[in-house]
This record gives C-alpha cells, sequence and structure tokens, in this order.
C-alpha cells in the first residue's frame, strides 16, 4: 500500500496539495504515481508568474517509461518551483511528500483547497481504481 | 525477415474471429462523406517486366542533362562503394528495424551517423533524421516554440533567403498550431538578410529567428552577428545549412557567442542520388538543453548486463506511442536507408574529403560565373560571397535563353522568376564538383552564341542594365 499523509489534499490525477502557512500551496505527485511511473529521469516545471488553472497540465514528469502531464490541482499564480529537481528527478521517487515536491501556487480561491479529497477519499480512490 | 502477405484465407479466418463480415466493416466508424472512395486514378497492376520497361522509359525520359542547376539539392559524385555498400541485404529497408535484440547493426550504424551530423554542425546532439529539409524546418519550428519557454508569441523571422519551398512547407504546417512566421526582405545588393534590418523588431517578444546560410541565392549570411541579436532578444536560434558547406564554414554551434541552437537542413547532398525530387532526408541536430524537445528517434549507446557495448533508442518517453496526441512530433520515424547511404558517403570521403569536394564545388561555381559573365548580357547580381551556386541576371528575356539550352540538354539553372518576380531575369547557377573545365566551356559556348542569335547579329547592341 502507498504512502498517503492524512495532513495533504489529493485529485484524482494523482497530484497533491499541501496548505502552507503564508497560504501558499506546494504541489507534487502522489507516493502511489511515482511507483506506477517508475525512476523518474526528466521534471519539467511551470514559469514562475505563470497563472495555473485547476485541472490544466502544468508540469511534465518523464520517466524511463512515459511522459505525464501534471495537473493543477487548483487555480493561481506559479510563485516558486523546485529547481533542486533538474539535477535530481529520481528525489521525486525517493520523497514524493517532501523534497521531491514540483511547485508552489498562491491561489487564486483558497476555498477550492476545501474541494479536493482528503487522504481518506484517495485511498478510497485509490482502491476503486485498481478494480 | 521475409514478408509474407495474408492470404484470403488468413483474411477470412482472422475477420470470422472478431466477428466482422469484411474489411470494409473495419472502417464503419468514418462517416461516408468522409470517405474518399473509389481511386479511379489508379492504373491496375503490372507484371515485373511490364514495369521494369515502363521505369526505364521514365528514367531515360529525363535525359541525364548537363546538370547547372541547384536550388536545394546537387549533382555530386557518389563513389560506387556508397551503394553497393547500401543496398546489402543487412541495410536493405527504407524502415529503421528498432528491436535491439535484432537490429544491433542498424542501430550502430545510426548512432555513427548522429555522430558525424553533430561534429558536421557543431552541435550536442542529431536525431536519426527527418523526411526532408523543408519538414525539417517545420519540425524545427515547432521545437523552438516548444522549447522557449519564455517566449509567448510564437512568433517566428523568417527571412525571404530562406528556400521558397521551406517556407511553404512550414507555413502549412505550423499555421493552424498558432505560431506566425513573419518574413524578412533581404538586401537587394548582397543577397542576404541585413542584421540592421532587424532592428524594428527589437524590444518585441520573437520565439526564434531561422538563418540559412548558405542561403537560397547561395549567398552568405552575416551569422554571427545574426544568432546574437537573435539571442539578445530572447529568440532561439534554426539554422539551416548545408552539409557540403560545413566542410568549410563555420558549424551552426560556433556562431556569435553562443551558437544557434537547432540545425537542420536537406541531407542529400551526403550520397544521395537526385532523382525526381526525392526520395532524400532531413536532418537535425540541438543543443543538449533542447534535446528533449526534439521531434523523432534517437540512437545511444548503452552497455548490456555484460558491460558490453549495444546501442538501442533513447528518449522515446515524448514520442507517439506514449504521449499520444501530446507527443513532441506526429513524425517519429526515420530516412533510414538514405541516412545509411550518407552514412557511408561521410566514412568514404572523411573530413578532408569533404572540404576537398566542398573548395571543389566553391571554385567550379566562380569559374562558371567568371565564363558566363565575360558575355556582356550577363553579371552577378549580387555582391556577397557565395559558396557553391549564385545569382545571375540576364539583359534579355531569361525563357528564350533557358528554351534552347534544354534542347541542348543542357540543365542551365533554376528561374527565379516565380519565386522573386522583383529580381528580373534572376538564373540561380551551381556547379557542383562533377562540372569539369570542359562543362563549363561548353554552357559558355551555347550561351554566347544563343545570346549573339537573339541580338543584333554582328553589331552587339549596348546591353539595357537595369
Amino acid at each position: 500500500m502507498s504512502n498517503i499523509p492524512v495532513d495533504l489534499k489529493y485529485v484524482k490525477t494523482h497530484e497533491w496539495a499541501r496548505l502552507n502557512d503564508d497560504g501558499s500551496v506546494t504541489v507534487g505527485i502522489s507516493d502511489n504515481a511515482q511507483e506506477q511511473l517508475g525512476d523518474m529521469v526528466f521534471v519539467e516545471l511551470p514559469e514562475i508568474g505563470q497563472e495555473v488553472t485547476a485541472a490544466e497540465a502544468s508540469a511534465v514528469v518523464e520517466s524511463v517509461k512515459a511522459a505525464s502531464d501534471v495537473y493543477a490541482p487548483l487555480s493561481g499564480e506559479v510563485v516558486e518551483v523546485n529547481e533542486a529537481l533538474a539535477d535530481s528527478p529520481e528525489t521525486v521517487n525517493q520523497d514524493a511528500y517532501g523534497e521531491g515536491w514540483l511547485f508552489r501556487i498562491q491561489p487564486a480561491a483558497a476555498a477550492e483547497l476545501e474541494e479536493l479529497m482528503d487522504a481518506e477519499a484517495y485511498e478510497l480512490f485509490l482502491a476503486s481504481e485498481a478494480h | 525477415m521475409p514478408f509474407i502477405p495474408h492470404t484470403d484465407s488468413d483474411i477470412r479466418e482472422m475477420l470470422a474471429t472478431i466477428g466482422a463480415g469484411d474489411i470494409e466493416d473495419l472502417f464503419d466508424e468514418i462517416p461516408e462523406g468522409l470517405r474518399y472512395g473509389e481511386l479511379s486514378g489508379i492504373p491496375k497492376g503490372m507484371t515485373e517486366q511490364e514495369i521494369s520497361r515502363l521505369m526505364m522509359e521514365r528514367a531515360e525520359a529525363d535525359g541525364r542533362p548537363l546538370c547547372f542547376m541547384g536550388a536545394g539539392a546537387y549533382d555530386h559524385h557518389i563513389p560506387a562503394a556508397v551503394w553497393q555498400i547500401t543496398t546489402r541485404g543487412e541495410f536493405y529497408s527504407a524502415y529503421t528495424p528498432y528491436q535491439a535484440e535484432a537490429s544491433q547493426g542498424t542501430l550502430q550504424l545510426i548512432y555513427e551517423y548522429q555522430t558525424m551530423m553533430a561534429g558536421l554542425t557543431g552541435l550536442d546532439v542529431s536525431n536519426a533524421s527527418m523526411y526532408d529539409g523543408a519538414s525539417a524546418l517545420a519540425e524545427a519550428a515547432l521545437m523552438a516554440v516548444r522549447g522557449n519557454r519564455k517566449s509567448k508569441s510564437n512568433r517566428i523571422l523568417v527571412p525571404t533567403t530562406v528556400h521558397p519551398a521551406y517556407r511553404k512547407t512550414t507555413r502549412t504546417i505550423v499555421d493552424n498550431q498558432g505560431i506566425e512566421l513573419v518574413e524578412v526582405p533581404y538586401c537587394s545588393e548582397g543577397g542576404n538578410t541585413v542584421p540592421d534590418s532587424l532592428k524594428h523588431f527589437e524590444g518585441e517578444d520573437i520565439t526564434a529567428l531561422v538563418i540559412q546560410h548558405p542561403n537560397f541565392f547561395g549567398i552568405l549570411e552575416e551569422v554571427d552577428e545574426l544568432t546574437d541579436w537573435a539571442h539578445r532578444q530572447g529568440a532561439l536560434v534554426i539554422a539551416i545549412v548545408n552539409p557540403t558547406s560545413l566542410a568549410l564554414l563555420k558549424p551552426p554551434g560556433e556562431w556569435g557567442e553562443n551558437g544557434a541552437d537547432i540545425a537542420c537542413g536537406e541531407g542529400q547532398p551526403l550520397g544521395v542520388p537526385l532523382a525526381a525530387g526525392g526520395p532524400y532526408f532531413g536532418f537535425m541536430c540541438c543543443k543538449q538543453a533542447l534535446v528533449r524537445q526534439m521531434p523523432g528517434r534517437i540512437v545511444g549507446r548503452t552497455v548490456d548486463r555484460d558491460g558490453l557495448d549495444g546501442y538501442t533508442l533513447t528518449l522515446q518517453a515524448r514520442e507517439q506511442h506514449i504521449r499520444r496526441s501530446k507527443a513532441t512530433s506526429n513524425i517519429c520515424t526515420n530516412q533510414g536507408l538514405l541516412v545509411t547511404a550518407a552514412t557511408i558517403y561521410m566514412s568514404l570521403l572523411g573530413a578532408d574529403g569533404l572540404a576537398r569536394v566542398a573548395r571543389a564545388c566553391h571554385a567550379n561555381t566562380r569559374a562558371l560565373v567568371e565564363k558566363l559573365t565575360e558575355n556582356e548580357y550577363v553579371e552577378p547580381l549580387f555582391n556577397r560571397p557565395c559558396f557553391h551556386e549564385t545569382v545571375l541576371r540576364f539583359s534579355l528575356p531569361l525563357a528564350d535563353v533557358m528554351r534552347p539550352l534544354f534542347a541542348h540538354n543542357l540543365l542551365p539553372g533554376y528561374d527565379l522568376s516565380t519565386d522573386y518576380p522583383e529580381l528580373g531575369n534572376a538564373l540561380l547557377v551551381c556547379a557542383t564538383e562533377t562540372r569539369t573545365a570542359a562543362d563549363i566551356e561548353l554552357y559558355a559556348d551555347h550561351l554566347n552564341r544563343i545570346i549573339s542569335a537573339q541580338t543584333v547579329a554582328g553589331c552587339p547592341v549596348k546591353p539595357k542594365m537595369a
């Protein structure tokens, strides 16, 4: 069973979102997603200042198997990207919820976060997908 | 591996297995109105004897003229060994067998090709080839738009000194993808793209600048200034180059301070015979930073589990079979057979051999220009240096001069009046290493006789120079 931290929010496309103290939201891909994709070889991040909309393809993670879009879990402006991934994309595999974060958004409407799945719902969703 | 077509009973069995009545049923989801219907122009099949005869007659209809025409495809000497080796059974396939476990020889050959092309262009990576030079430019334009993420405009500057067919092809491919191609006029004295003429684009969001060098007129562009100008504007530089010329000219990877970002072009001069417009092959190289935006196949070298060298396709994660509609390109194949010929051609000539070919082409074209312009009705149109092709202006109607030359089985050059009507009676001429002093003499003799017959005999009128 993959790791699903209870303090995060999730979307069906397998991204997670964490609300920070300053109101910004950090985004990454779930442990389940990195496991399915396999060894990461490249991460293409959005530009700082770029406006993203919920469910819009905003980054690309490329593994030995496939290049997959990463969808923004909510709308807002990209305020920071994880530059360290350029040299060590494998961090996404090693620490999907920590050092392997992808980008940080200043949300347009923070309430959007409440509509996302919690850990329990995401776990149920994964279980239903497995069937 | 043998190719054995399905027999009628194979087909019946397969259809029965999936529960389809006949093959047409497999296409029933395509609405009637979108179907092309009968292909009435296709004649019925022929026997080997009939088709051999037809193709022979067609080939002979070309008449093997004495060729002084270039304009994108060039008449070079091809050592006999090139096609002798290329047509060996081990290589002889238009398709690339990609399975690493069964195709180490082919994959190694492509790897060697890529290494040679990266060396020639002075760039980090080459792909396994594209369809032709024109579509390679279109792919380079799409690649630049993907690769230049700072630019939001999707505007690409394309000088009119770029091959007209390349511009048309590129427009066809990128027009409906939200990409704007902006034409930049050339200097009428030099036949080149003057860096100062780009000044009014300064401060604007430009995604890329295309530079063809030598350009369509055969003229050398000011590549260093143009490259540096583009980079100062945050634009990428797409170079279109002639591979033969790269044996002498500075490679695109070294243009200006930082070099061109993408180089592409037509590979035909490297061992591919002129054949009614093709098949030829395109090449594409780029800087390492752009490699994930590069379309097509790339072969990489690796080691197997015993630590032995092996070759395999690499960087495939962004191709159609994985990314579907989001793939970097819809062209994920290459011109395997022609690349084989090109690799053998380059191996046989070596760097020195290719440089000798390039020098001979340049010298012959200069000799041709000198000889033809001895006639007072013919003059060089542009005052800037060329590689192996340049433009001559005639002070009498070009068609009247060309027709009798055709009758002498001589291809005098490419008439520019359709693509560049503003140039008047302008002829693009080329003399490769295959043209001898006697060939050039023959061209000049015919030309002088034809011109004197069309002007007042024995009493030359002062030509009307524009």
